[in-house]
């Protein structure tokens, strides 16, 4: 017979009784047992960020063919240099000519998309493969997560965010403008002005719908009867978010088709169809 | 034998609600207290409950108060209940669901912001404290968090099968780790039975593999007595297919939010089976009916919303009738009758328990449904005021105790039956060890004898897989000491009892102690057998219906069996013996309480 | 409807087990506990599992079939083709006791290092009063099961054993952000669900979310909330200066 053992302990006794050695994992070998394509979706989200990256960054040291009257695309807006082409926004400064307009600017929806809270399931797994599917062992040997530097800094995702909020109004700003002609007249309206008016609406979706945005509306009240105005509109980003996915990648989408098409305007391959 | 010790004041066997509100208030008074439970922490049957916790608070109705909780609580018993036990039950009840606001739970709310109380058959006013339908999860989680919060050690996945005595009472119990098959014991001068109910003895039930009426059996082994074990409660209303969720409930709410009750010939049964008791209350005609949802002022009650045996009766006799569905159970049908999204938003848990597990969508089909063993009324016969059983030293709260609801519980008067008595158990549990000196003995030859015991399966060759007997002791309780009941299949059903009985008595079982299953049922199997005997000699004795106890043979109530209970009590060859008890005498300031509002 | 399936069932022990093929009975409207249940009462008596409600509601039954973590109860046959093979092993992140049956005391063990509910005192009638849109939030978790299928798709813990100290893994973050959000309690648990529960750990992969039966929106509504809360708290420079300054209240 035994000793007696402590007690008022609190332990919660997972009923193994003494005197056992400790217990180890059931052993089965593979990696996961899984028999349906779960490489699938990784697969599939590594090809297309890869060419939307590919595309960004080619665009985004072309420095040319950006802006066709009276469309700036996406890439280059705000154009803050003297060298930019078109007048949408004041000219701040000149830099060195190599470096493209766009270069000074990208870093923040890029930064914004880069901590958001979707994009980073969506690479985390399909780029770093940690996991790259649910129940499918990862190959890394340490994993230490959001816990120190660099990873760490993803908690910056709600500045990235605020700055993000600059940028679309920067960018319904150009929305707006498109809708004068050549001339800088009011009254124009083309394709490429609802391409731009698109785009802007897919982003302020995007950006308000962010878990960030949820957060700050009103994710942080304990109390919600105590502040209605603030329930409410944390009712409505609420009800974005649950879509923040959908809107990420349409958003994506969106600004790279923008691109294109005032790409295709600038180098004169196609002509914008006209309303009015 | 290689045994492992432990040492302390209360110990609780079963950690149901009743057993966390037990061990909470035991270890609050002062004592060492052990929680010892079959299954892991919060996976007791108490999360199984859905509608509430009935208890007069008075938020929505100010004219209700605990006289009027007590008055239909001793109605829906018949009467039967210990006057004592329902009076305490009615005026704690507000209590005990308000400390567990200060534990954590998070109850549904008013528009004042107090708990919000809902209506449920037999309540004259609405007063079950709820969340959504599934209040049994939030009460089980907020007992389990406070539990350990206070540090109190629980013994997860271990077996009790022998309380010990000596002279003066509990001095222990004995048992085995599920895990490693090691043996266990604790000295303890009180133990608190919270072990739940019986229904794994029925082939049809709503209980999960727990209910094999452990505290029951070792209750009447400790010398300890019985009572009401006739009374079973069959819910109308539970899934009957696909066989792998027969029982499975399906909440009262479908009634009461449209759904009526067809047979195969699509007739709309439930007004051919309107006794005359509630012929005044109950709507005539299917128009009358259809239109008390809306007026509940001039028009009587669908016959769907009869009390549960009622109902229960009616769709047996129809399946017997051989109007039955393909299934064997009767249409429960709510798609004709109210639109998807109204259904869809009133009976969320019901659509989901449909659509998961049986592929049925209610919004356009009917549902199969037919009675399954759902409660016990019957079990440890206690003191009303400390839970205390016939044997120092032992208490019982929760389902495993009896008279609480006399002859038929009412929907919600578990839970809160739960906390009353768990916490006064806990409390005279803890009491009870502090005044009693010095230290209690286990005795080795108890000890050994326990021990042998619970390895005898082990020790036998080629005999009888325990699952067969399992298999065959709920066919017998199903077909023969089931809803409706008669002399001689219950005679039969003794005969077959005692025949298994042998049956157990040799046994085997394959493999080696660790985790083993087939073990765990062998030894579970005495228990369901005493507790199915239990309920056979007191159901054969009771000779009229009543509640949860009906009669082919003695089909109306009687007036002398009203002031009766029957009592179970062991016999030295292992076997019960049944004798009858006088009710106790209700005291004519609570006998007023049912002539002021009748 | 009958017809015989196969079954690959992981039996063994700590010490080391395999696969063994079964060939078993399938009856119209099962599910996969049925047919471990038949296993036992017909060829393996002492084959090992965990279940109680066979409702989806007690999430005792948990296991891995074809590789994804499940409730054995609410995954029925008929989702398989009838000549698919059917595999259950254990749950991977936890040692195995024996067959299916796995020591989950981990899980028992971070839910008692979590600093208790404390709430506020009551009002002067003896009530609480808390309105039903405060109560929702943590309502959703509090849904929760305890079957830990998210403990056991956590990559975290489920590929790093080593994490296990300084993870309490998704169960018990929405436990945290349950407290969190409760209207009653008031301890502030922001720092110890950094510092001391591994928050961080957490990448968002969102597979928690995928397997939950109860279907809370463990990441969107717990973890990430109680990330920015942490964030508030921790990592926000206008906050820190506004404390600093006094302006703010330390919420």
């Amino acid at each position: 017979m035994t000793a007696t053992a402590p007690r008022g302990t609190g332990a919660v006794s997972p009923g193994h009784g003494n005197g056992m050695p400790a217990p180890r994992r059931a052993t089965i070998a593979e990696r996961t047992l899984r028999t349906d394509r779960w490489w699938l979706q990784p697969l599939v989200t590594v090809v297309v960020l890869v060419l939307f990256i590919a595309y960004s960054t080619f665009r985004a040291f072309q420095n040319a063919h950006y802006f066709a009257e009276p469309y700036i695309s996406p890439f280059y807006s705000p154009c803050l240099t003297t060298a930019c082409e078109g007048d949408t926004f004041p000219e701040l400064f000149t830099g060195p000519s190599w470096i493209s307009p766009a270069i000074y600017i990208l870093v923040v929806p890029l930064g914004f998309r880069l901590t958001c809270y979707y994009y980073r399931k969506a690479y985390y797994r399909s780029f770093w493969l940690s996991p790259p599917a649910c129940a499918v062992g990862e190959p890394h040997r340490r994993y230490t997560g959001e816990t120190r530097l660099p990873l760490l800094g993803q908690n910056v995702h709600r500045y990235a965010f605020y700055a993000g909020l600059v940028f679309n109004v920067i960018l319904s700003y150009d929305a707006v403008l498109s809708f004068r002609d050549e001339t800088g007249a009011w009254g124009h309206m083309g394709l490429g002005t609802l391409v731009l008016l698109a785009n802007a609406a897919l982003l302020w979706l995007y950006s308000l719908s962010c878990h960030s945005c949820r957060h700050i509306v009103g994710g942080r009240l304990n109390s919600f009867s105590r502040h209605p105005l603030r329930y409410k509109f944390w009712m409505v980003v609420s009800r974005l978010n649950a879509n923040h996915m959908k809107f990420a990648w349409i958003s994506l989408f969106g600004v790279a088709f923008a691109d294109f098409y005032v790409l295709l305007l600038a180098t004169g391959t196609i002509n914008d169809l006209r309303f009015f | 034998m290689e045994l492992e010790r432990h040492e302390y004041d209360v110990v609780v066997v079963g950690a149901g609600g009743a057993g966390l509100r037990a061990a909470i208030e035991a270890h609050e008074s002062g004592a060492r207290v052990a929680v010892v439970c079959k299954s892991l922490l919060g996976k007791a049957h108490t999360v199984m409950a859905e509608g509430g916790i009935a208890a007069a608070m008075a938020n929505l109705y100010p004219e209700d108060n605990w006289r009027v909780h007590f008055r239909d609580t001793m109605r829906g018993g018949t009467m039967l209940n210990p006057w004592r036990m329902a009076q305490l039950h009615a005026q704690e009840a507000p209590d005990r669901v308000r400390e567990l606001e200060d534990w954590g739970a998070l109850f549904d709310r008013t528009a004042d912001g107090l708990i919000s109380q809902r209506d449920f058959g037999g309540h004259r006013f609405a007063r079950l404290a709820h969340v959504g339908d599934r209040t049994g999860l939030e009460l089980i989680r907020t007992l389990q968090q406070r539990t350990v919060a206070l540090g109190i050690d629980v013994y997860m996945e271990c077996t009790v099968t022998r309380l010990l005595t000596d002279d003066a009472g509990i001095t222990g119990a004995f048992g085995y780790w599920r895990e490693s098959g090691r043996f266990i014991a604790w000295e303890a001068p009180s133990v608190v039975l919270a072990t739940g109910g019986i229904g794994k003895s029925y082939k049809v039930t709503s209980n999960s593999w727990e209910y094999t009426g452990d505290g029951h059996s070792l209750a009447l082994q400790a010398g300890a007595t019985l009572v009401n074990m006739e009374f079973v409660q069959f819910h109308p209303t539970g899934m009957v297919w696909p066989p792998s969720v027969r029982g499975i409930l399906v909440t009262e709410s479908v009634r009461g939010d449209g759904g009526i009750l067809k047979n195969s010939a699509g007739n709309r049964f439930m007004f051919d089976y309107i006794p005359d008791f509630f012929r005044k209350e109950t709507a005539e005609s299917e128009a009358e009916a259809d239109r008390w949802y809306d007026d509940k002022k001039n028009n009587r009650r669908p016959p769907e919303l009869l009390p549960r045996d009622e109902v229960a009766r009616a769709i047996n006799s129809e399946v017997k009738a051989g109007r039955g569905t393909p299934h064997g159970g009767v249409f429960l049908d709510i798609a004709s009758r109210r639109s998807p999204e109204y259904i869809r938003k009133r009976l969320p848990s019901m659509y989901h328990q449909f659509k998961e597990l049986a592929e049925v969508d209610i919004t356009s089909e009917p549902m199969e449904v037919g009675p399954t063993c759902h409660y016990v009324m019957g079990g440890v016969e206690v003191d009303p005021d400390n839970a205390a059983a016939r044997v120092p030293g032992l208490f019982a709260a929760g389902e495993v105790a009896g008279g609480m609801h006399g002859s038929n519980r009412l929907g919600g008067n578990s839970l809160s039956d739960l906390l009353v008595f768990g916490r006064r158990a806990g409390l005279a549990a803890a009491e009870h060890a502090l005044k009693r000196m010095g230290r209690v003995e286990l005795a080795d030859d108890a000890l050994a004898d326990a021990g042998r015991a619970a390895l005898a399966p082990f020790e036998r060759e080629g005999g009888e897989n325990p699952y067969t007997v399992q298999h065959d002791l709920q066919q017998t309780m199903h077909d023969l000491v089931g809803i409706i009941r008669t002399a001689p299949e219950m005679e039969q059903a003794l005969a077959r009892i005692a025949a298994l009985k042998e049956r157990v008595a040799n046994l085997s079982v394959e493999g080696h102690r660790q985790y083993n299953p087939g073990w765990h049922l062998a030894l579970d199997l005495p228990h369901m057998l005493i507790v199915s005997e239990c309920i056979a000699r007191a159901a054969l004795e009771r000779q009229e219906s009543r509640g949860g106890h009906t009669r082919d043979d003695f089909p109306a109530s009687d007036a002398e069996w009203a002031k009766t209970n029957l009592i179970c009590t062991p016999t030295g060859d292992g076997g019960v013996a049944v004798r009858h008890q006088p009710l106790p005498q209700m005291p004519p300031e609570l006998a007023e309480i049912f002539e002021e509002t009748a | 409807m009958t017809y015989d399936a196969t079954f690959r069932v992981w039996r063994g022990d700590a010490s080391g087990g395999e696969l063994q093929p079964f060939t078993v009975a399938v009856n119209e409207g099962e599910v996969v506990l049925d047919v471990i249940h038949r296993l036992q009462a017909t060829q393996a008596g002492d084959l090992a599992v965990r279940w109680n409600c066979k409702a989806g509601k007690c999430g005792s039954c948990s296991a891995e079939i074809n590789g994804r973590p499940r409730l054995m109860c609410l995954t029925r046959m008929s989702t398989f083709g009838e000549g698919e093979t059917v595999t259950v092993t254990p749950l991977r992140t936890f040692p195995v006791i024996r067959d299916l049956v796995t020591d989950v005391s981990y899980n028992y063990e971070k839910a008692a290092q979590i600093p208790a509910f404390t709430p506020r005192p009551r009002e002067k009638d003896g009530s609480h009063r808390m309105q039903q849109v405060d109560v929702e939030r943590p309502q959703e978790f509090r849904k929760c099961i305890e079957c830990f299928l998210c403990q056991d798709t956590c990559h975290v813990i489920r590929d790093h054993e080593e994490n296990k100290a300084a993870f309490a893994g998704p169960r018990f973050l929405i436990r945290l952000a349950e407290l969190d959000m409760h209207p009653l309690d008031v301890v502030d648990r922001r720092n110890a669900a950094q510092e001391e529960f591994g928050l961080g750990y957490c990448n968002i992969t969102k597979c928690c979310s995928e397997v939950c039966p109860e279907g809370i929106h463990l990441t969107d509504n717990g973890i990430i909330p109680l990330k920015e809360r942490v964030v508030d708290r921790k990592y926000d420079p206008l906050t820190w200066l506004g404390s600093k300054i006094g302006r703010r209240r330390s919420d």
